[in-house]
């Protein structure tokens, strides 16, 4: 299958060699994404259990908590769809990632060279990409139905106990994915500045998306020099 | 005095007095876990809701409304009797009407019960509540909403298993019946008891409710109501509000009240394992990042890496897709 | 009432007819709840509707509206043909003994002496047969065909229980249970109460609806009793003083009568209230009524009533008809007979029949002057308010004065309840804005009229230049000056006649009760009934004494009752011939050898011997009536009548409309509609979350029941396709209101005469000022009737039409 190439992708031949792999939009949408979701998180801890309800402090005390919490999630939800809307086909899965998942020691102990050739994003991150895109659809679905100042009333309170059940299960899982999603990008250097400065070192395509470089390099999609 | 009050009949004294209900009479709090045990026991007390002598007259709405100075609305009607159509955050309690034939007689009987908090022993608005302080319990068994902790979430509507909780819309606070824990902090029943013209509904202290109950079902056993008896569910522990009941072997015909309530599994759920497990699943993920992050070489780029996206760039030779890509490729 | 609120909780057998205790008494109907808790007590409902009252009852039984007498006499019939009578109450205490004139007889409907054209009977054959010293004749062994006992046999026998079931549409076991309920009440050791409003009241034949019960209570030994009696239940809690105190065009205070123009001179008008007793050693009490007609002439006149004038009798107003109640007045001013109205604590155009002829009689007022605490509908008769008021404003020349008065909770004097007790109250709160109590307003509108005849004289100045007006503030009288003045006072030292030496009352005192009162003029009493009220022991209105020794429901220091502080009427009949209470454990009244002794005040002379004197001491015949002589108009004994809009005939008289002497004016013939135009029988009625048209002012209880509906069963709104809670169109001969449905199962089709009945229950709580949602009442559908005694319009059953519908035009908010 061959993968489509993401508009916006390209080389900038160097030393050393950089690679767009955001454009300007994709980063605040994903720093949108990101800032609502670690306030959600606060917010929504905040009210999961009292040893954490200070937090409400954070957003002016526990009214202001309550009435802010599912608006910010509704940023995050529109700022995510569109983050998804961009990214959805790159994330689709493919049987590399059955191998690489099965190699995935070889990852953790430091033999990255034992692992198939990727494209543009790994079994893990196309693992983060959907359960974020599938726990966000639960946490809107169910925080619309437990949204007492709007919505609250049109749910039996039956399905609000299940929404609010599914609303807290989803929460934890999502700030465990989150967790995941941060560790990742920090354990492997040189993935941050694709979501600060847009791009990739050469070298670090190379090392873990040796796919995309090549098909990059390939299609000669590549920019002017720095 | 001391203690509760024994009766709603009483009419208060003119001097100012001070409330017997404080801070040191708490028996539970909203997420509070420190709480100091009580100073004292206060008595328990209850309020009994006599159903076969309600005559549904609203005298226990209207005293409620003014009691505690709400402003329900003036709705329209919509073919029943009741008004306003439910419990709202400006009515504590509603007479709900309910025409039943009864299949063992083929007569009518209307069914007339005074809907409202229960105040349960076991209170599940209070167990869902996440807000500290916002539901408190005395001592007496009242279950009271301190509405300044109050955050407006609705998560106690969630917990009541008897629908009653009502969050406001104008100031995002949940309102329900306070069996007038300010009137019982200084020695008076609660107003809708007060102002019962049959006495259908009466105050005093759980045991003496328990007694009186009886005496009410033994009349009501002798007139042919052979199921006749004491609503005091055992799911929610008994409750601080009980009724007599007709037909108590069937609770659900009188507008729906639960035959068997108990606070929601998945409310126990929410509260109890998905809190402990995610929390320690959340805290596992974090720790776990942390150790690894410490103890594990981080995954750096290496110059060869460099050296070969520069070649793949520049149309150099670069070694070639490795076999575990070929053989993902078969 | 017969009784106290305080003394049903004393009963064995609750009976709601003709009421729904529950719903408009709902403070009174705790004592019903007391007699069940505390000594098993049954209460019985007999209703079209499943109501509020038979929701805590232990038998209900539905009855088509206005045929209670057929049910009544039904049970009469049941508990005679099953020997179920009180024998030594009936024999003693009642007139079944007394033999009647042969000229008295009763067939197709109709008693005799009927005349068609005047719509009234010739009464003089309905009369007991006299000896000849005056007295009647009587019976002891109730063996005379003509006495009164067997007449009454033969009366109630074609009521069977089937024929009960035809006309009432009452399935025949449920009132065999009701009947078989009741007749165990005959037991001299079980009591039955009956309650009863203005189901019973509101009809035109409502005098009968009420003596038909009242003949049970007889025949059951259940009158004067404790927890027994006929207990009115009255709908104001004032309209028991409004009738005592003679708000009635017929009636003077303490129900002595208004002069007719065929008594023009006192003794004339006295001659015909001599009330000598029919039995040898009655008391007849009513030969006191020169003492007190002279005392109230005095109350009245002061200085201006001498012997020689006869009181003065000449200033009062001589009626030219029986009464000028509220159906003539609006005739009148119809007809432009009226221009000027003072409406005071009124509401006709939601209260009285037929609003379009109200509204029409309104506007040819030269002046309308309002005087209430609210915003009536009355004094916005002019305004349009959409479908809700749809009147022509511009057409409308009468000048609206409304002058706003204290509401009661603003003022302080006394209402007298049910029990008849005179309940003294202070205010709880100041009027606000202009408001003025209704007394400061008449004082100052009597003291200018009388400046004005004083200056500009007239065609007859006297009776109001002489009118007493006695107030320390003549523009401001005070309720206790006015309480005094009813309670009455010397004028001259009352001297003891025995002793003309010793003074009774020094002149100036305030008498202690009306047995102090004379016919010479040396005393003053504004209502004699109420004399006592207010004595030199100063205002016992306001006594709160709660204590009640024996747990007998009797109060003697709580308030003050009427007549004499007792606290039940006849109570000397709660014993037996011998003074022995019939019920031991239910002791009211004994004879211990040589006086009444017991909780209540003795409804009899204290020394009056048990086996000589009995205890009716009201009626000239010294006990109780079943037959009832000329008394009523409509019959001495109670008849089945159709109301005069009934979807049946009537079974003994296909012919006969109504009640045949009931009272209808020529101009309302024509608006009264038949069955085949307007099929279902309509009732009207008051729900418990309101006060008639006040309490829709009030938030709360306009929260509580916001908006105008009618009820149905589900069968006919199954039939017309009318759903709950949506709109519907009732419309009657006369009028047409919209309202909200509720369909319910507590109203049942009924089969009577073998067609189907469907019962149309409006309540009328409301208008269109307050706060509550506007709407109609039903007097714009009911008929202009008045009852054929007392002239009480009837509301209760008519005809109407139904539709589904849409929302009225002009803002229901």
């Amino acid at each position: 299958m061959v993968e489509k190439i993401q508009p916006g992708d390209a080389i900038h031949p160097g030393k050393p060699v950089t690679v767009d792999r955001y454009g300007p939009g994709a980063r605040v949408n994903h720093w949108i994404t990101a800032a609502s979701l670690i306030l959600l998180a606060i917010s929504g801890l905040a009210l999961f259990t009292p040893s954490l309800y200070f937090l409400t402090s954070l957003f002016g005390g526990g009214q202001n908590t309550r009435a802010l919490h599912p608006w910010i999630g509704v940023v995050l939800f529109l700022s995510f769809f569109v983050f998804f809307f961009q990214l959805w086909r790159a994330n689709l899965p493919e049987r590399v990632d059955i191998i690489w998942l099965s190699k995935i020691r070889d990852l953790l102990s430091g033999h990255e060279e034992n692992l198939p050739e990727l494209g543009k994003y790994n079994a893990g991150q196309k693992f983060i990409f959907w359960a974020m895109t599938l726990l966000i659809l639960v946490l809107i679905g169910t925080g619309v139905m437990i949204w007492e100042q709007y919505f609250a009333e049109y749910f039996t309170i039956p399905a609000r106990r299940v929404a609010v059940l599914a609303h807290s299960v989803a929460a934890v899982l999502i700030i465990c994915i989150f967790i995941l999603h941060v560790y990742a990008a920090i354990w492997t250097r040189g993935t941050l500045r694709a979501m600060t400065r847009g791009s990739v070192t050469g070298g670090w395509a190379w090392r873990h998306h040796r796919k995309w470089l090549r098909e990059l390099a390939g299609q000669r999609k590549t920019g002017p020099a720095k | 005095m001391s203690d509760s009050p024994r009766t709603a009949v009483s009419n208060p004294p003119t001097q100012p007095m001070q409330s017997n209900l404080g801070q040191g009479d708490l028996i539970r709090r909203s997420a509070t876990a420190d709480l100091p045990p009580p100073t004292r026991q206060l008595t328990a007390v209850a309020k009994l809701i006599d159903v076969s002598k309600c005559i549904g007259c609203k005298a226990c709405q209207s005293a409620c409304v003014e009691w505690n100075d709400t402003y329900p609305e003036v709705g329209e009607n919509a073919g029943v009797y009741e008004n306003p159509h439910d419990l709202t955050e400006n009515m504590f309690t509603l007479m709900r009407f309910t025409e039943w034939v009864n299949p063992e007689t083929d007569s009518l009987e209307w069914l007339i019960r005074k809907d409202g908090c229960m105040h349960c022993a076991d209170p599940g608005c209070l167990k869902a509540c996440p807000a500290p302080g916002a539901i408190v319990q005395y001592s007496n068994g009242i279950v009271d909403f301190i509405h300044e902790n109050c955050i407006g979430c609705g998560y106690c509507v969630k917990g009541c298993p008897f629908n009653i909780p009502r969050i406001s819309k104008a100031d995002h606070r949940s309102y329900k019946c306070t069996l007038c824990s300010d009137r019982v902090a200084v020695g008076q029943g609660p107003a809708c008891a007060k102002a019962c013209p049959t006495g259908a509904i009466v105050f005093g202290t759980k045991a003496d409710m328990i007694k009186h109950a009886e005496g009410r079902i033994a009349d009501l056993k002798s007139r042919g109501y052979a199921n006749a008896g004491l609503y005091d569910p055992p799911g929610v522990g008994g409750t601080h509000v009980m009724y007599v009941l007709h037909h108590n072997d069937k609770p659900h015909i009188y507008a729906n009240l639960p035959d068997d309530p108990k606070i929601s599994p998945l409310v126990q759920g929410w509260k109890g394992v998905t809190k402990y497990v995610g929390i320690a699943a959340m805290s596992m993920m974090a720790v776990g990042s942390v150790i690894h992050g410490v103890f594990a070489r981080p995954n750096r780029v290496a110059p060869e890496d460099e050296e070969n996206a520069e070649k793949l760039v520049e149309g150099k030779p670069v070694p070639p897709p490795n076999d575990a890509t070929t053989s993902g490729g078969r | 009432m017969t009784n106290a609120w305080t003394d049903i909780k004393n009963t064995d057998l609750v009976v709601v007819m003709g009421g729904n205790a529950a719903e408009a008494h709902p403070c009174g109907f705790k004592w019903v709840t007391e007699a069940k808790a505390h000594r098993g007590a049954k209460l019985i409902v007999v209703d079209p509707r499943y109501t509020r009252t038979a929701s805590v009852s232990d038998f209900y039984a539905p009855i088509r509206q206005g045929t209670d007498i057929a049910f009544l006499n039904g049970v009469i019939n049941y508990c005679i043909q099953n020997n179920k009578v009180q024998w030594e109450y009936t024999k003693a205490y009642t007139n079944a003994s007394f033999i009647v004139q042969d000229g008295f007889a009763y067939s197709d409907g109709l008693f005799s002496g009927y005349d068609e054209d005047k719509r009234d009977y010739d009464r003089s054959s309905w009369d007991y047969v006299m000896d000849e010293d005056g007295f009647a004749r009587t019976d002891p062994t109730l063996q005379h065909p003509r006495c009164v006992w067997n007449l009454l046999k033969e009366h109630v026998s074609a009521y069977t229980p089937e024929m009960v079931e035809r006309i009432c549409g009452t399935p025949r076991d449920k009132f065999l249970k009701v009947a078989e309920m009741i007749s165990e009440c005959s037991s001299p050791t079980k009591t039955m109460t009956s309650m009863y409003a203005l189901g019973w009241t509101q009809h035109s034949h409502g005098a009968q609806n009420i003596r038909a019960m009242a003949m049970l209570q007889l025949i059951l030994g259940n009158i004067g009793v404790r927890g027994g009696g006929m207990n009115a239940l009255r709908g104001h809690s004032n309209i028991q003083g409004l009738t005592d105190l003679g708000l009635m065009s017929h009636l003077l205070t303490g129900y002595l009568n208004m002069p007719t123009e065929k008594e023009p001179d006192f003794e004339t008008y006295m001659s015909s209230r001599q009330f000598r007793p029919l039995r040898p050693g009655q008391t007849s009490y009513w030969q006191n009524y020169r003492k007190f007609m002279v005392s109230f002439m005095k109350a009245m006149y002061g200085d201006a009533a001498t012997a020689e004038n006869g009181w003065a009798y000449h200033y009062l107003s001589k009626l030219d008809v029986p009464a000028y109640d509220v159906l003539r007045v609006f005739e009148m001013m119809n007809a432009g007979h009226v221009n000027g109205y003072i409406c005071q604590g009124f509401n006709p155009l939601l209260a009285f029949p037929n609003r379009g002829k109200v509204v029409a009689g309104l506007s040819k007022l030269k002046f309308l002057i309002t005087m209430d605490p609210l915003d009536t509908e009355t004094a916005r008769f002019w305004e349009n308010h959409g479908e809700f008021n749809d009147v022509d404003t511009a057409s409308i020349q009468t000048e609206v004065i409304q002058l706003p008065t204290r509401c009661f909770a603003e003022d302080q004097g006394s209402l007298t309840n049910s029990g008849r007790w005179l309940q003294w109250f202070w205010p709880a709160a100041t009027a606000p804005g202009e408001a003025r109590a209704d007394t400061w307003i008449m004082a100052q509108i009597f003291l200018r009229m009388r400046e004005l005849y004083r200056k500009e004289g007239g065609a007859f100045p006297d009776p109001l230049l002489n009118l007493s007006w006695e107030y320390h503030d003549p523009g401001d009288p005070e309720p206790e000056e006015l309480a005094k003045e009813i309670n009455g006072r010397a004028l001259r030292d009352l001297t003891d006649p025995n002793d003309p030496s010793k003074v009774l009352v020094p002149a100036g005192k305030q008498v202690l009760n009306f047995s102090q009162l004379r016919d010479d003029g040396s005393t003053m009493c504004g209502c004699w009934i109420y004399s006592g009220n207010f004595n030199e022991n100063g205002n016992n209105m306001a006594r709160r004494d709660n204590h009640d020794p024996d747990n007998t429901g009797a109060y003697l220091g709580w308030t003050f009752a009427w007549p004499l502080n007792r606290r039940t009427l006849y109570n000397r009949a709660s014993a037996d011939l011998n003074g022995k209470p019939w019920d031991p454990s239910r002791k009211l009244m004994e004879w211990d050898g040589t006086k009444w002794t017991g909780y209540d005040v003795p409804d009899i002379a204290p020394n009056a011997k048990p086996q000589d004197v009995m205890p009716f001491i009201m009626n000239q015949e010294g006990v109780s009536r079943l037959f009832t002589r000329g008394l009523l108009r409509d019959g001495p004994f109670p008849a089945h009548m159709e109301p005069f809009e009934s979807p049946v005939q009537n079974v003994f008289n296909r012919k006969m409309r109504g009640n045949p002497v009931g009272r209808i004016f020529e101009s309302d013939i024509s608006q009264f509609g038949n069955s085949d135009e307007f099929p279902y029988a309509a009732t009207s009625y008051r729900l418990t979350e309101h006060f008639h048209y006040w309490t829709k002012h009030n938030r709360v209880n306009a929260s509580l029941q916001p908006e105008f509906f009618v009820e149905l069963s589900e069968e006919l709104a199954a039939e017309k396709g009318i759903k709950a809670g949506g709109w519907v169109r009732v419309w009657s001969k006369r009028g047409s209101v919209k309202a909200k449905a509720v369909v319910t199962k507590r109203i049942r089709p009924l089969i009577c005469d073998g067609k189907t009945v469907h019962v149309i229950g409006i309540p009328l709580h409301w208008g269109f000022t307050g706060t509550a949602k506007k709407g109609f009442g039903p007097n714009s559908l009911t008929p202009f009737v008045g009852e054929a005694n007392i002239e009480t319009p009837g509301y209760k059953a008519f005809l109407v039409n139904i539709e589904p519908s849409t929302a009225p035009g002009g803002a229901v908010a």
